[in-house]
C-alpha cells in the first residue's frame, strides 16, 4: 500500500470517526425541540453532550487539515466546489456552537427560544448536508480539466442526494436518542425509548430507498460490486439486530449499531470513491485519482510519523474523558453547566 | 477582478475577527491556570473563586474562538483553491497536526475541566486547564509554523507546479515562525492580562469585593508586565528579522522611497505621497532605524525604489510596492500600544507594591480603557505583516490575485461575505453585553436558578431578562 492510500484511509476513519462521535451530538441537539418538554430536561439533553461536542467537532476539522495537508488537489477542489453548501454548513455549525454557551446565560424565554432554534438548525443541518455532499460526491460532479469543479444546483441537489441528506438526520437523529437512554434516567429515558420506535421505521424506509437509488444513480455497484454488497448486507443484518436490541432495550448495544451503520455508510461512500478521490461526470479522464490529488512523499511520510505517534495519545485521553463522565444525568444533584 | 478584492475582504475580516477571541483564550486560560495553581498550593477559597469567576469570560469567549476557527480551517480551500494547491503539501502539514496536537488537546481538556469540577481530584482538575493553556499555546505555535511560511518560504522545492516540502526541520526552524511565536504568545498574554487588570480596576473603584480584584489584578499585572517587555524585546527582534527577509515590507513601514543616509533615521510621523513617491514632513529620531536594524549606531537601509527595481530585475514587471500608508501607520499603532502597556504596568505594580492601588483613583480608571489597546496592538500587528507582505501571498512565489479561487463568482462571494459579517456581527454585540452583564453581576451573585418550574410567561419573560 502506497502513502498517498494509508492517507486516504486515514481520512476515510476521521469521517467515520465524526459521525458516529458528533452524529449523536446531531441527534441529541434534534431531540432538545423533538424530545424535551420543559427547560430543565433541554437542560438535561445539552449537557449530556457538554464534556464532549467541541472534541467530537475537532474530527471534523481533523479531516479537514488532513485533506489539505495529503490531497491539496482534492480539497482545494471539493471545498471551493461546494461553495455554497460550506457556508450553509459554516452558518450551522456556528450558531450551534455558541448556542449551548450562550443559551444559559440569560433567563429571559425569547432570548432562550432563539438559541434553541439555533441548536435544532445547526444539529440538523449539517448531518443533512453531509449526506447530500457525500451522495452527489459519489454521483459524480462536474469536474475540468483544471480539476475545477463546476456545479450547478441540480447536480449538488436532487432527489437522491435529498434522500442520502435525510437518511443521515434520521440515523443521527436515532443515534442520539439512543445515547439519551444511556444518559438519562426517569422519563427521559422512558420517552426516548419510545421515540426510537418511530423514527426506527422512518430510517428504514429511508435507508432502502437510499440504497436502491445507489444503485441506480452512482456506478457504485459496477465498480466494486464485491465489496460493497458485503457492506450492504452487514448494515441489514445491524440494522436488523437494532430492531431486537431496541425491543430488548438493550441501550448499549442499540447505540454501538446505529453507530457502526453511520461508519458502514460513510465508509460506503469511499469505498465507491476509490481509487478516485473526485468523480467527473464530464469526462472519466478528468476522474481525479488519490496519486494526482496526493502531496509529495516526503511530506506524506512526515505526517505519517506525526499521526502515528499522536492518534494514540488522543485515543487514550480521549476514551478516558468518556470515562470520566460515564455516569447519567440525573438533573437533581449534579451541576448543570448549560 | 472583484473576486480577489472580495475575497481579501472576507479573509481579511473574517481572520481579524477569529483574532479577537483568539488573543484572550490565550492569556486567559494561562491566567485561570495559574490562579488554580494558587488554589491548590495555597489552599485558599478565595483563589477557587478567582477562577470561577474569570472563567465565565473565558467560556464565552472560547465558544466564540472556535466557531469562527472552523471557519478559517475551509475557507482556504472555498476562496483560495489556487493557493490550495499551491502550497497544500507544506502549508497544510502544520494545519493538520495542529488539529491532531493542539485542538484536540484544548477542546477535550475544556470539557473535562468545566463538567468535572465535582468529578475528579484537584490535581488532575488543575492538570485539566494547564492543558488547556498548553493547547492553545500549541496551536498558536503550529498555526504561526503555517504563516510562517507565507511570509518566509523555507524547506521546500518547486516540482510538479507547486511548493513541495522537503525539509520540515527547515519549516519548523524558519526564522520568522521563532520571532513571530514569542511576539504573538506575548501579544496574547497581555490581552488576558490587562483584560483582567481593567475589570479589577471597574471593582475596585466601585469598591466592591476589594479583596478579591486586588488579587485578581496583581496576578494579572505581573503577567502583563512580563508579556509587555517580552513584546518590546520580541518585537525588536521582528524588526531585525524583516530587514533582511522581507526589506520591502519593512521599508513601507519606514514610508522609506529612497535609500537612507548612514546612519539610518527612525521615523515618528510622516505625510505619505504615493503617487509621488515621496514622504513629506517627516519627525525624525536619528540613529534609531541603524540601531532597530543592526543594533548598532551606523549603516544604511534601502528604500522601496532600489529595491522594487530589484525585484522587477527578479520577478519581471510589476507593482511590488505594498500599501505604504497601511504598513506605516499600522506598525506606528501597534508600537505605541506596546509603549503604553510597558508604561502602565510599570506604573501598576510599583503602584501595588506601595499598597496605594485601591486608592489611586486616577489610575484605575486609565487601567479601564487600556482594556483594548492590546487588542488594537494585536489587529494593526496582523495587518502590517499580512498587508506589507502584498502583492505576494507567499513571499516572493505566488501573488495573491493568483491565489483566489477561478471557479466561485463574486455573487457567491458577496453572499457568504455578507452572511458572515451579520453572523459575527451579532456574535460580537452578544460577546459585549454578556461581559457587562456578568461584571454588573459581579464575583458573589450567584447564576439564579433555572425558571423552568414556573410558567415562564408568567415571570414576564423579556423584562426578567434584561436585569
Ligand atoms: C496565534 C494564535 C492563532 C492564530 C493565528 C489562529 N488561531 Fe485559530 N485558534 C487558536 C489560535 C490561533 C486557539 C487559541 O487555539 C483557538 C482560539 C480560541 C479557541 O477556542 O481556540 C483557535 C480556534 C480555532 C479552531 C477551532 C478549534 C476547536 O474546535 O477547538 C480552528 C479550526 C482554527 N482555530 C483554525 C485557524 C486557522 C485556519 C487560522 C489561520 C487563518 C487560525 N485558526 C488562526
Ligand atoms: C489570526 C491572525 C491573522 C490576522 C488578523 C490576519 C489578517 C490578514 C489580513 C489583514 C490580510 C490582508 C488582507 C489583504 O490585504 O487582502 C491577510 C491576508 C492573508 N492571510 Fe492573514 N492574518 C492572520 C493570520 C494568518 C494565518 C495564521 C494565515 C495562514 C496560516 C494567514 C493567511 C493569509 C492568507 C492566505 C492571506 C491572503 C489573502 C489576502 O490577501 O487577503 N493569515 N490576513
Ligand atoms: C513594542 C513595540 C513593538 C514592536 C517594535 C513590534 C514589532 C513588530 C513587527 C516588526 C511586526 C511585523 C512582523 C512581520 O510583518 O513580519 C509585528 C507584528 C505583530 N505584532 Fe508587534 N511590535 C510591538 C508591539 C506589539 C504589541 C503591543 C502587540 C499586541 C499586543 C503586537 C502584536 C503584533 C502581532 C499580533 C503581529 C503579527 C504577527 C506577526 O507577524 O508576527 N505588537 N510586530
Amino acid at each position: 500500500m502506497q502513502l498517498s492510500e494509508i492517507w486516504f484511509l486515514l481520512i476515510a476513519i476521521l469521517f467515520v470517526g465524526f459521525i458516529f462521535l458528533e452524529g449523536f451530538d446531531f441527534g441529541v441537539g434534534m431531540s432538545t425541540r423533538l424530545l424535551a418538554k420543559n427547560d430543565l430536561e433541554k437542560r438535561i439533553l445539552m449537557n449530556t453532550i457538554g464534556p464532549v461536542w467541541d472534541a467530537n467537532e475537532v474530527w471534523l476539522i481533523t479531516a479537514g487539515g488532513a485533506m489539505f495537508a495529503a490531497f491539496p488537489h482534492w480539497y482545494a477542489t471539493l471545498f471551493s466546489g461546494y461553495y455554497l453548501p460550506f457556508v450553509f454548513l459554516l452558518l450551522a455549525l456556528i450558531v450551534r456552537g455558541v448556542a449551548f454557551e450562550f443559551r444559559g446565560k440569560m433567563e429571559s424565554v425569547r432570548w432562550k427560544r432563539i438559541w434553541d432554534g439555533a441548536i435544532f438548525i445547526g444539529s440538523a443541518l449539517p448531518p443533512f448536508l453531509f449526506g447530500v455532499l457525500f451522495t452527489s460526491l459519489i454521483r459524480g460532479l462536474p469536474i475540468d480539466a483544471d480539476m475545477n469543479m463546476h456545479a450547478g444546483f441540480f447536480d449538488i441537489v436532487n432527489v437522491y442526494t435529498v434522500i442520502g441528506g435525510l437518511t443521515f438526520v434520521a440515523l443521527s437523529y436515532l443515534h442520539g436518542l439512543l445515547f439519551i437512554t444511556m444518559k438519562t434516567v426517569g422519563e427521559l429515558r422512558e420517552r426516548a425509548h419510545n421515540a426510537t420506535r418511530k423514527t426506527y421505521l422512518v430510517t428504514g424506509v429511508l435507508l432502502v430507498l437510499f440504497i436502491g437509488m445507489t444503485a441506480i444513480e452512482t456506478e457504485a455497484f459496477t465498480v466494486h460490486r464485491g465489496i460493497l454488497l458485503l457492506v450492504y448486507a452487514v448494515g441489514v443484518l445491524l440494522f436488523a439486530a437494532l430492531f431486537f436490541f431496541l425491543k430488548k432495550k438493550k441501550e448499549g448495544l442499540s447505540f454501538t449499531m446505529t453507530g457502526l451503520l453511520l461508519s458502514l455508510i460513510m465508509s460506503s461512500f469511499f469505498i465507491t470513491l476509490f481509487p478516485n478521490v473526485m468523480i467527473s461526470s464530464i469526462d472519466p479522464t478528468y476522474h481525479m485519482s488519490i496519486h494526482e490529488a496526493a502531496s509529495g512523499e516526503y511530506s506524506l511520510r512526515v505526517m505519517t510519523i506525526v499521526a502515528g505517534t499522536m492518534i494514540p495519545i488522543v485515543m487514550a485521553y480521549t476514551i478516558w474523558s468518556y470515562y470520566v463522565f460515564r455516569k447519567r444525568l440525573t438533573g437533581e444533584k449534579e451541576h448543570l453547566e448549560y | 477582478m472583484e473576486e480577489v478584492l472580495l475575497a481579501r475582504i472576507q479573509f481579511a475580516s473574517t481572520t481579524l475577527f477569529h483574532f479577537i477571541f483568539v488573543p484572550l483564550s490565550i492569556g486567559l486560560a494561562l491566567i485561570i491556570a495559574i490562579m488554580q495553581t494558587m488554589y491548590v498550593v495555597k489552599k485558599e477559597e478565595i483563589y477557587m473563586k478567582m477562577t470561577k469567576f474569570w472563567s465565565v469570560f473565558f467560556l464565552i469567549n472560547f465558544a466564540i474562538g472556535v466557531v469562527t476557527g472552523i471557519l478559517q480551517e475551509f475557507q482556504f480551500g472555498m476562496n483560495w483553491s489556487q493557493y490550495s494547491r499551491f502550497v497544500g503539501d507544506v502549508f497544510g502539514a502544520p494545519l493538520a497536526i495542529e488539529a491532531l496536537l493542539a485542538f484536540f488537546l484544548e477542546s477535550t481538556f475544556i470539557g473535562i475541566w468545566i463538567f468535572g469540577r465535582d468529578k475528579l481530584p484537584k490535581k488532575l482538575h488543575l492538570f485539566s486547564i494547564w492543558m488547556v493553556s498548553i493547547g492553545t499555546i500549541l496551536s498558536a505555535f503550529w498555526i504561526l509554523a503555517a504563516n510562517s511560511f507565507m511570509q518566509n518560504p523555507v524547506g521546500y522545492t518547486l516540482q510538479n507546479g507547486r511548493a513541495e516540502m522537503n525539509d520540515i526541520i527547515a519549516l519548523l526552524t524558519n526564522e520568522k515562525l521563532w520571532v513571530a511565536f514569542p511576539h504573538t504568545v506575548f501579544g496574547s498574554f497581555a490581552t488576558g492580562a490587562f483584560f483582567i487588570v481593567g475589570v479589577s480596576a471597574w471593582y475596585l473603584l466601585k469598591k466592591r469585593d476589594v479583596d478579591f480584584f486586588k488579587r485578581s489584578m496583581t496576578v494579572a499585572m505581573v503577567v502583563g508586565l512580563l508579556s509587555s517587555f517580552g513584546l518590546a524585546f520580541s518585537g525588536h527582534s521582528q524588526a531585525q528579522y524583516l530587514m533582511h527577509a522581507q526589506p520591502m515590507k519593512m521599508a513601507a513601514a519606514e514610508a522609506l522611497w529612497e535609500d537612507s543616509g548612514d546612519p539610518a533615521a527612525w521615523t515618528l510621523f510622516a505625510k505619505i505621497d504615493v503617487e509621488n513617491r515621496e514622504s513629506h514632513g517627516r519627525i525624525d529620531i536619528p540613529y534609531l532605524l541603524s540601531y532597530l536594524t543592526y543594533n548598532k549606531f551606523s549603516g544604511k537601509v534601502e528604500g522601496m525604489n532600489t529595491l522594487e527595481q530589484k525585484m522587477i530585475e527578479q520577478h519581471g514587471e510589476g507593482n511590488y510596492v505594498p500599501p505604504v500608508k497601511t504598513t506605516f501607520w499600522s506598525f506606528r499603532i501597534m508600537a505605541a500600544t506596546g509603549g503604553v502597556l510597558v508604561g502602565i504596568s510599570l506604573l501598576g505594580l510599583f503602584l501595588i507594591m506601595r499598597k496605594k492601588i485601591k486608592n489611586s483613583k486616577w489610575f484605575l480608571r486609565i487601567l479601564i480603557p487600556v482594556i483594548f489597546f492590546p487588542f488594537i496592538g494585536n489587529s494593526f500587528g496582523w495587518i502590517m505583516s499580512e498587508i506589507g507582505r502584498q502583492p505576494w501571498v507567499v513571499n516572493g512565489l505566488m501573488k495573491t490575485a493568483d491565489a483566489v479561487s477561478p471557479n466561485v463568482s463574486a455573487g457567491q462571494i458577496l453572499f457568504s461575505l455578507i452572511s458572515f459579517s451579520t453572523i459575527y456581527t451579532i456574535l460580537g454585540i452578544i460577546m459585549v453585553v454578556l461581559f457587562v452583564k456578568v461584571i454588573q453581576r459581579g464575583p458573589n451573585e450567584k447564576i439564579e436558578e433555572d425558571v423552568s418550574a414556573t410558567d415562564p410567561f408568567e415571570m414576564g419573560g423579556v423584562e426578567h431578562a434584561v436585569k
